[in-house]
């Protein structure tokens, strides 16, 4: 299965060049790069959804060699369920993009996006695929910077340049932490093949916090998430999807890839991802109640859902250390099921976002409502996006969620005290994003799509075209499929897992729960649907009339008077605010007879405000005093080289000496 | 086994308005009053079920749907929870976190539909509920793990099973925090005092009366009974921790659970009286209050060891 996959990594890379050819014609670039997209995302997930289910394993080795490595390439269980993830979502946003980018006609050139749309989806199932260092960093590198030419992709627009810097330097930042970590694993086995990557005792620490920043920083775990927020609202809707449905998760890709070269892990290990995790978790999903953006909110949720992948992959390795295999087992099958369920339904929330920036124009949360009766499909699958999202059953984000919460619970009953305070420590944290999660996606959708229209933007909107629609739809019933048949779900993660803990010996002690699961979610449905047959019944051939919302006896109620998103996520705010950067301008009413009163209230993330820019500040203030050698004089540039070129000499010559 | 599903379900359908009736008839005695009879919210659903409807022209059938989901999901909860005797017709393991999460399905649909109305009313209700069961949903899942660690399991029934093992009432301090815990998670949840107070008249201070003040007739009938139906299964779990069910459902768990629900509805009456209600800012403190007290517990488990 193997060539198919390389065979649409090649199809992707040959339409990204014919569209790049094509630039002058936009609809044909377009249509070229989409076919090309969605012919190579379907046949590879086709592809790596059957060496999944047959748990196949094929490699292969290039004859020629590249500059310090050979290309090689191969597919196992975790290769194979990223690229899933990878094709599953990156071929839904395809579709979307053929509906999405015609809006830009006219204004910019489609070739570019086209093409680097389809280079980035080439990179990323190259970067799966890679057992090689080198190959391993170029397709890295490759994926950042077309992802970076997306998220520039309204490049006229000075917020979408500053947050395209932004972006590339927190992905140089990550990757130089990268670099180091694959010289290290390189000296030490003597090659850059992954087959012969192993590490242990201080390396294998060393590694470990290597992986955690530099993998971390382009997962987006706390601190190193603030490129998030910034990044994916400045792309155009379908390249957010995908970098926030599937570009992010191979930064735990890359973590889970690096754990299997270094050995049982230490104790500590899990202590790490767990904090990590809890901390990303709970500071994004409240960073994401307090954003008024609909974007943002997206992106920091995303931020939260890598916590809560954080958290699984933390008691994984906390059953791992303590050899406990069931612990281990769920913490990382939950995992990695949240990662194909996160890429699922964020890829169907920033649709929805994205369609309705287009029928509306607008980003802004508190300008938009009531516009589930203009765009009713868009509506209704936003609704099952925020359901999934809120890990509510029985929709697919419950059965990860679902995962982490009984190795959690496991991980307390049975692992000596020290992991139990650990395992119980992830307990409350799940809870709590899970309330607040409820009260974010409750929130955006109510005052997105429900009430009154509270500015004119809304009777305007239109729904979206086909294509938009039709992605929207699959994106819901997958979600759906997920959620109503989890142990199917369950049995594409199983093999990766294998690879990266152990399985107990009790492997149906997860499916047979899940197959009740399932029968629990039909009942549910069968209940809803008997009492809205009893509804229709009781109210047939009685008085069923139409009024206005009861507004207490005020007379004239008007859409302003709406509870808006901020208003909404307040009393859960207040408690946070320690942890949120709050700036409030404040001009209020005074007087018998108040005129005007203006309050302006910003959020910015603590993470920024105080830690990573004073930093960077004070970094760039050090390295300031080099600046005297740089002189722009061309003379003293050549007596540099000059310098350099004698020293070198001289170098050589004591060198051969010896 | 047929026969225990009929229990189960006979129960779960008939008895929780008449848990409603013991906490009125609580609160009358408390004043000095008759009170209405013990069986006034089975009249009220009687009337209410009889009713037409009047639909606001802002909503969507998210407004209908709203307290059909929130019914259906307070009674799937009831089918994983189990009532006489320690099994349960739908228990799986695993069903603690789907019986809290089935909860918050019901309470999501609640939200979206009062925010559907387009009312600052119904949106501010929505507001409150939405923070403070983010606080409350901690409380309960530590309290469960209080549970489950014993029983080295993840699932109600066994969970339950193991606590009828053990000598009747409070043998080990890790279950007291846990009854106090969720005694204070069932008070959040149902909207009682001190959290919320359900014969509010003034649309500021409710919670979740205001959020489903545009629902009538039969919609606010499926209101009431739905929130009467969680009342009765987050009671029942409360129940069981004070008085362990017996392993089989038989007359004497019958018993022991509708004496335990009696005893309940007669302390919630008790709190309703003599308490007023909590300021909105000291709500949360009261919840995160709960979780902390189940934390102690907690501890109390790990470093105690297990009865």
């Amino acid at each position: 299965m193997l060539g198919t996959i390389l065979l649409a990594i090649a199809l992707l890379c040959l339409s990204a060049f014919v569209a790049a050819l094509l630039t002058r014609f936009d609809r044909a670039s377009l249509a070229i790069g989409t076919t090309g997209s969605v012919i190579a995302c379907l046949t590879g997930a086709i592809g790596a959804l059957i060496a999944l289910v047959r748990q196949e394993q094929s490699a292969f080795r290039g004859t020629w060699s590249l500059p310090l490595g050979e290309p090689h390439v191969a597919m196992d269980a975790l290769s194979a369920f990223f690229l899933l993830c990878v094709f599953l979502v990156s071929g839904l946003a395809a579709v979307y993009a053929s509906g999405y980018l015609p809006a830009y006609l006219g204004r910019r050139r489609l070739g570019p996006a086209v093409a680097l749309f389809n280079l980035l989806v080439a990179a990323m199932a190259g970067l799966v695929v890679a057992r090689d260092g080198i190959l391993f960093l170029i397709s890295w590198e490759v994926m950042s910077f077309a992802s970076f030419f997306l998220v520039t992709f309204e490049n006229e627009r000075e917020d979408v340049r500053r947050a395209g810097m932004t972006y590339l330097v927190a992905s140089q930042f990550g990757v130089a932490f990268l670099f180091i970590l694959f010289v290290l694993l390189g000296r030490s086995s003597g090659t850059y093949d992954f087959d012969r990557f192993a590490a242990a005792g201080g390396l294998a620490n060393t590694c470990f916090l290597l992986a955690v920043v530099g993998f971390g920083s382009k997962a987006g775990f706390w601190p190193l998430h603030i490129w998030l927020p910034e990044a994916h609202p400045a792309a155009p809707s379908h390249v957010s999807a995908v970098m926030s449905g599937v570009m992010i998760k191979l930064g735990i890709y890359g973590l889970l890839r690096t754990l299997t070269f270094l050995g049982p892990p230490a104790v500590w290990w899990s202590t790490v991802v767990l904090l990590l995790g809890a901390i990303s978790g709970l500071t994004g999903i409240v960073h994401a109640l307090a954003q008024r953006d609909l974007k943002r909110r997206l992106a920091y949720s995303s931020v939260e859902n890598i916590g809560l992948i954080a958290l699984g992959i933390g008691l994984g390795l906390l059953g791992q250390s303590h050899g406990n295999a069931l612990v281990s087992f769920f913490g990382y099958s939950g995992a990695l099921l949240h990662v194909l369920n996160h890429g699922l339904m964020k890829g169907l929330l920033f649709h929805g976002a994205g369609s309705v920036i287009h029928g509306t124009g607008t980003r802004s949360i508190e300008s938009l409502g009531g516009l589930y009766r203009r765009m009713p499909t868009t509506a209704l699958s936003f609704l099952v996006g925020c359901v999934a999202i809120c890990g509510l059953p029985p929709l697919n984000g419950f059965v990860g969620e679902w995962l982490i919460y009984v190795g959690a619970f496991r991980g307390a009953a049975s692992l000596p005290t020290a992991g139990a305070v650990l395992a119980l420590v992830a307990i409350p944290v799940l809870a709590l994003i899970g309330g607040l999660a409820a009260a974010c996606f409750v929130g955006t959708f109510g005052t997105v799509f429900l009430g009154e229209p509270r500015t004119e933007v809304v009777p305007r909107a239109h729904e979206s075209g086909l294509a938009m629609r039709s992605t929207m739809g699959i994106g819901s019933l997958l979600c759906v499929a997920i959620g109503f048949w989890p142990a199917g779900a369950l049995r594409l993660v199983v093999p990766a897992v294998a690879l990266v803990g152990q399985i107990p010996a009790l492997a149906s002690d997860a499916s047979s729960p899940l197959l009740a699961m399932s029968r629990l979610a039909f009942v549910l449905t069968l209940v809803i649907a008997v009492l809205a047959l009893l509804r229709s019944a009781l109210l047939r051939g009685r008085a069923v009339t139409q009024g206005v919302t009861w507004g207490c006896g005020y007379a004239a109620p008007s859409p302003r008077m709406q509870y808006t998103a901020s208003s909404f996520a307040q009393p859960l705010l207040a408690p946070f605010a320690p942890i949120l950067h709050v700036r409030v301008e404040e001009d209020g009413p005074s007087g018998y007879f108040p005129r005007g009163a203006r309050y302006d209230e910003h959020i910015s993330d603590v993470a920024g405000e105080r830690f990573l820019i004073p930093g960077t500040r004070r970094v760039v203030r050090a390295l300031s005093r080099l600046r005297v050698i740089q002189q722009g004089r061309v003379q003293l540039y050549v007596v540099y080289i000059v310098a350099t070129l004698v020293a070198l000499l001289v170098w050589q010559l004591m060198g051969a000496g010896k | 086994m047929a026969t225990d599903l009929i229990l189960h379900v006979a129960l779960l359908l008939v008895m929780p308005p008449l848990v409603l009736g013991v906490i009125q008839k609580t609160k009358a005695w408390f004043a000095g009053r008759s009170g209405p009879p013990l069986l006034q919210a089975y009249f009220d659903l009687w009337k209410l079920l009889r009713k037409g409807a009047v639909y606001s022209g802002t909503t969507t059938w998210l407004f209908r749907a709203g307290p059909i989901v929130s019914l259906a999901t307070a009674l799937c909860a009831g089918l994983v929870m189990p009532l006489a005797g320690a099994s349960s017709p739908l228990g799986f393991s695993g069903d603690v976190i789907l019986f809290v999460y089935l909860l918050g399905l019901g309470r999501f649909f609640t939200m979206a539909a009062a925010l559907d109305t387009g009312s600052s009313f119904e949106g501010m209700g929505a507001s409150r509920e939405a923070a403070f069961s983010a606080f409350a949903e901690p409380a309960l899942l530590l309290c469960l793990a209080i549970l489950c660690i014993p029983a080295r399991s993840v699932s109600l029934s066994e969970a339950l099973a193991t606590l009828s093992s053990v000598p009747p009432g409070f043998s080990h301090p890790a279950y007291l925090a846990a009854a106090l815990g969720l005694f204070a998670v069932l008070l959040a949840e149902n909207s009682r005092i001190p959290v919320d107070d359900p014969n509010t008249h003034l649309e500021l201070t409710m919670i979740h009366e205001v959020m489903v003040l545009d629902h009538g007739g039969p919609d606010l009938a499926v209101v009431l009974y739905g929130s009467a139906v969680k009342l009765f299964v987050v009671g029942a779990l409360l129940v069981h921790v004070v008085v362990p069910p017996p392993p089989e459902g038989d007359l004497e768990g019958v018993g022991l659970l509708l004496g335990g629900q009696l005893g309940l509805a007669i302390a919630v009456g008790c709190v309703e009286s003599m308490m007023a209600r909590l300021r909105l800012p000291r709500v949360p403190q009261f919840l995160v209050g709960a979780s902390v007290l189940a934390g102690i517990g907690l501890a109390a488990l790990l470093y105690r060891g297990a009865p």
